[in-house]
């Protein structure tokens, strides 16, 4: 079995899943359960300022009858500070192989983060993660969110608490920002050992249909809460890359903790390609309890172990060297793609999505011939109907390799994407913009370039 | 001994009659609509004879637009309710589904019913009569053919006047498919639709009898005949007249209009053929509470029931006894016993199965009190003979618009399915074809 223990700027951990700073980690009794489920980790639900929390605080966005976004408007812990204190001296004594982290948000002083600071350092815990996401309730107030948008805040109070920390401190990201390298950037300014990302995203989850209201519905009134869950896995995974490819971040070897939809072994394994060393999760237990651990922790070890790889630890960023982006794509890179008429079932959904909406070179044949769509009106039943199916048939003269129908196709392996030769030289949208400005910006002088080049776009 | 009602309590017999597949709740329709990949130009549409547009209307179920679902389905079918209930789709939309390679097809049929049921339960019309036309079409026979060709038309604006000589309009769906594939109030409620269409419908009438033809044709611009199928014919073997005999079409229809704790049935019962009206007798026999032997001449392979037919009454637990050809039905009041001979297979007949030859001396008594028949039903050839129109095999010729040899008269549903399965979706497509047949040549007269 692959080693997944990891060590997170020397927080050690027996695999890379904690449970992040939210609901399931709100007390010492369910981290305990947390734990004995097998979780490696846990960051403790935010300490700090005084909260009055209201009633219905989710909201979710369900597909296909899953839920694939939760929203919520909780706040940080609303226990009283003495005991979460209390309760994490207690589980860190019953859990030494476990990583306990503690996250803390308190008013924007200097003897405020001091005086947590202290407290937290006496209760034994492993390190400190400093929210600066909430996006909801507490960054009306100063904090949360309110520091990780201003990145002269993020890089004060990081130093403030790298002053009085022994412990290694982990600054959380909000998404909720135009660029996110800057606060990661401030953060690292202030001396933080590590980055986590991402916090939840700014959202209103739905309107009532019925009576208008929004979701959740507080007393008639709503307002925007923290999005996660499996939809911002996407937007989570992209962060994670922009913030590893930082100069800063990559130079200083600093540690990233991934978060954002994680919901399986296979979320995991994406964050951890894309740089993430440790992962947190949240949704997913959310959903359906501590238990989700088990085929994390299962399926990531199988996954290891069938390619090969001895540690979690050596594969961590092994996809960011591709992230890359548009300019420097190569433009005579060329893919068409391929149907396998045995594994077709015939929805023809490539069909309708290649001709309305992508470049029309999709045909359909039944027995050698074009044909078109419809039937007779006196024509019935199944074998009639499965007999004339026709099949669709990729134009691959006309296929610009746009990858739609590959993605539409419900049958795995029905469609593939096959490189074939441009006939064109290996170039980028920077090259040509440096050794033929005129292509990149007059429409003449494109057409010409296509013609010399052999590349016709119908 | 003389046939007694069914000793079952009325609270089992309530049950066993029943409709058998229960409605699908919201969340399950959601959640079964969600799997439909909403195919292009989808082989489901293909398939149906009507041509739903099967993955539109799913697709609306999936976004819980229900009203939008049902407009779509009654579009081209206007007994989408019924034809949700006893389409063969096996055989027809949910047969073509893409997914029944290698994963289950969708649940066609159930989410057409959801669907409809929308509409029928909360009263709900989702066409009104078109502007009048001021034309006036008669149809004769309030079966499915006849109701889907009237409320065409008068959603065209026509006036219809529908003749039955039945007391309750809806043809077999009314009278003729075992309640617990439809209830009665299914079909009723459709026939109400139609009414709510302006359709008016004259019960108790016979054409040729009650009204003349000739007095429909001077007061109709064009007629519709939509008359089905008649009786089972005789078996043509002696002890057919006995008590204990009876048609299993009549059979069925007492299960749709009487109490059933009133219905008469026999201990042992045996049912002679193998079609849709025979498993619909057999397993009504048997949900009364009998022990019901189906007798056919063929074998499994040659039964015109459908498969998923034959897979149902044999979990009911009718026993199957195939080449096996009646010779006499025994008693001297009642049925006593059925004489039978065993066959086998020879050269193919004219309808291309192999005919059933005797083998001698193999006749054998089988222990019954009861016998159905089911052996088909016989055509009703009278009207249409005197009309003149062109018959084949006592079936009712009419072109690709459902029009008949003589211009003014078109004609639907199993009284002119000489090919291909009589069922209530073919039916019901042939009344619409027809109306809009009859639409364009009432137009083209303006």
């Amino acid at each position: 079995m692959a080693d997944l223990s990891i060590d997170f700027c020397g927080i050690k951990s027996p695999n890379p899943f904690w449970l992040a700073s939210a609901p399931p980690t709100n007390s010492g009794h369910q981290i305990h359960k947390a734990f004995e489920a097998g979780w490696g980790g846990a960051v403790w639900k935010t300490i700090g300022a005084p909260v009055l929390n209201v009633s219905n605080r989710y909201g979710t966005v369900k597909y296909n009858g899953q839920i694939i976004g939760l929203n919520n408007v909780e706040l940080i812990s609303d226990r009283p500070l003495e005991i979460n204190l209390r309760e994490i001296a207690q589980i860190k004594k019953l859990w030494s192989d476990r990583a306990v982290i503690v996250s803390a948000m308190v008013e924007s002083t200097r003897g405020a983060w001091k005086n947590i600071i202290e407290q937290i350092e006496d209760t034994g815990a492993d390190g400190i993660e400093l929210n600066y996401g909430c996006p909801h309730g507490m960054s009306e107030r100063g904090m949360g969110a309110a520091v990780g948008q201003v990145p002269e805040y993020c890089e004060q109070i990081t130093s403030w608490v790298t002053e009085f920390s022994s412990l290694p401190v982990i600054v959380k990201l909000t998404p909720n920002v135009t660029d996110i390298t800057f606060p990661a950037r401030a953060a690292v300014a202030g001396g933080a050992n590590a980055l986590s990302l991402i916090n939840t995203i700014n959202s209103i989850v739905g309107v009532n249909l019925d009576t208008f209201e929004l979701s959740p519905n507080i007393g008639g009134k709503g307002g925007h809460g923290g999005y996660a869950g499996p939809a911002v896995k996407p937007i989570a995974l992209h962060l994670l890359s922009q913030v590893a490819l930082v100069q800063e971040v990559s130079r200083a070897k600093m540690p990233i903790s991934g978060m954002g939809g994680i919901m399986n072994w296979k979320d995991a394994a994406e964050f951890l390609l894309l740089g993430a060393s440790s992962l947190q999760v949240c949704t997913a237990a959310m959903l359906y309890g501590y238990r989700v651990v088990e085929d994390m922790i299962d399926g990531l070890s199988n996954w290891l172990d069938e390619k090969g790889i001895g540690s979690v630890n050596e594969i961590i960023g092994a996809s960011l060297p591709r992230i890359s982006d548009f300019g420097d794509f190569d433009l005579g890179f060329k893919t068409v793609a391929r149907i396998n008429q045995d594994s077709c079932i015939q929805c023809d959904l490539c069909y309708i999505a290649c001709n309305d909406t992508e470049h029309q070179c999709i045909d359909l044949y039944r027995d050698g011939e074009l044909v078109a769509a419809g039937h007779d009106a006196r024509d019935n039943g199944k074998h009639k109907a499965i007999s004339s199916r026709p099949f669709p048939v990729i134009r691959e003269s006309d296929c610009v390799g746009c990858d739609l129908c590959h993605n539409v196709c419900p049958v795995q392996g029905c469609i593939e994407m096959v490189q074939v030769p441009s006939g064109r030289e290996g170039t980028t949208w920077r090259q040509l913009s440096s050794e033929r400005p005129e292509v990149t910006q007059d429409w003449d002088a494109m057409k010409a370039y296509r013609a010399e080049i052999g590349l016709d776009i119908h | 001994m003389a046939l007694n009602p069914s000793t079952l309590e009325p609270q089992v017999l309530r049950q066993n009659f029943h409709e058998i597949l229960p409605a699908l709740t919201s969340r399950e329709a959601v959640i079964e609509a969600t799997r439909c990949l909403f195919c292009y130009d989808a082989p489901c549409t293909h398939a149906c004879p009507t041509h739903i547009d099967i993955p539109r209307f799913i697709k609306k179920i999936s976004t819980q637009n229900n009203l939008g679902a049902a407009k779509t389905i009654l579009e081209s079918n206007f007994l989408g309710s019924t034809c949700a209930r006893v389409c063969p789709v096996e055989e027809l939309c949910e047969g073509a589904c893409v997914l029944g390679s290698d994963h289950k097809p969708i649940e066609i049929g159930r989410l057409q019913r959801y669907a409809t049921d929308h509409v029928m339960d909360k009263k709900i019309d989702v066409f009104k009569a078109g502007k009048p036309t001021a034309k006036k079409v008669a149809v004769i026979g309030a079966g499915p053919a006849g109701l889907s060709c009237a409320a065409e038309l008068a959603k065209l604006g026509h006036t219809v006047t529908i003749f039955e000589k039945k007391p309750l309009a809806g043809g077999l769906s009314t009278y003729g498919i075992v309640v617990f594939r439809e209830p009665v109030e299914v079909s009723l409620a459709e026939v109400e639709m139609v009414k709510r269409l302006g359709v008016t419908i004259k019960n108790n009438v016979t054409v040729g009898t009650d009204i003349s033809f000739d007095e429909l044709n001077s007061s109709y611009e064009a007629v519709f005949l939509g008359t089905g199928l008649g009786n089972v014919p005789n078996l043509e073997i002696p002890g057919e007249n006995l008590e204990g005999v009876v048609d299993g079409i009549e059979f069925i229809t007492q299960t749709k209009t009487d109490d059933l704790s009133s219905i008469k049935v026999g201990q042992k019962v045996a049912v002679i053929g193998a079609g849709n009206t025979a498993i619909d007798a057999a397993t009504i026999a048997r949900r009364l509470g009998a022990h019901v032997t189906m007798i056919y001449r063929r074998t499994k392979t040659e039964m015109t029931a459908y498969d998923f037919e034959y897979d149902f009454a044999k979990l009911e637990g009718i026993e199957y006894r195939f080449l096996t050809a009646p010779v006499s039905i025994k008693g001297s009041i009642f049925v006593e016993g059925l004489e039978c001979q065993t066959m086998q297979l020879g050269a193919p007949d004219a309808s291309g199965r192999p005919r059933p030859e005797p083998i001698p001396n193999s006749n054998f008594t089988l222990e019954c009190d009861m016998v159905i028949k089911a052996i088909g039903q016989e055509k009703q050839t009278n009207l249409a003979s005197q009309l003149g129109l062109t018959l084949e095999k006592g079936y009712i010729v009419v072109n690709h618009q459902n029009q008949t040899s003589n211009p003014r008269v078109y004609a639907g549903g199993d009284c002119v399915r000489l090919k291909g399965d009589a069922s209530t979706v073919m039916a019901v497509q042939d009344g619409k074809i027809a109306a809009k047949s009859i639409h364009s040549s009432l137009e083209g007269g303006n």
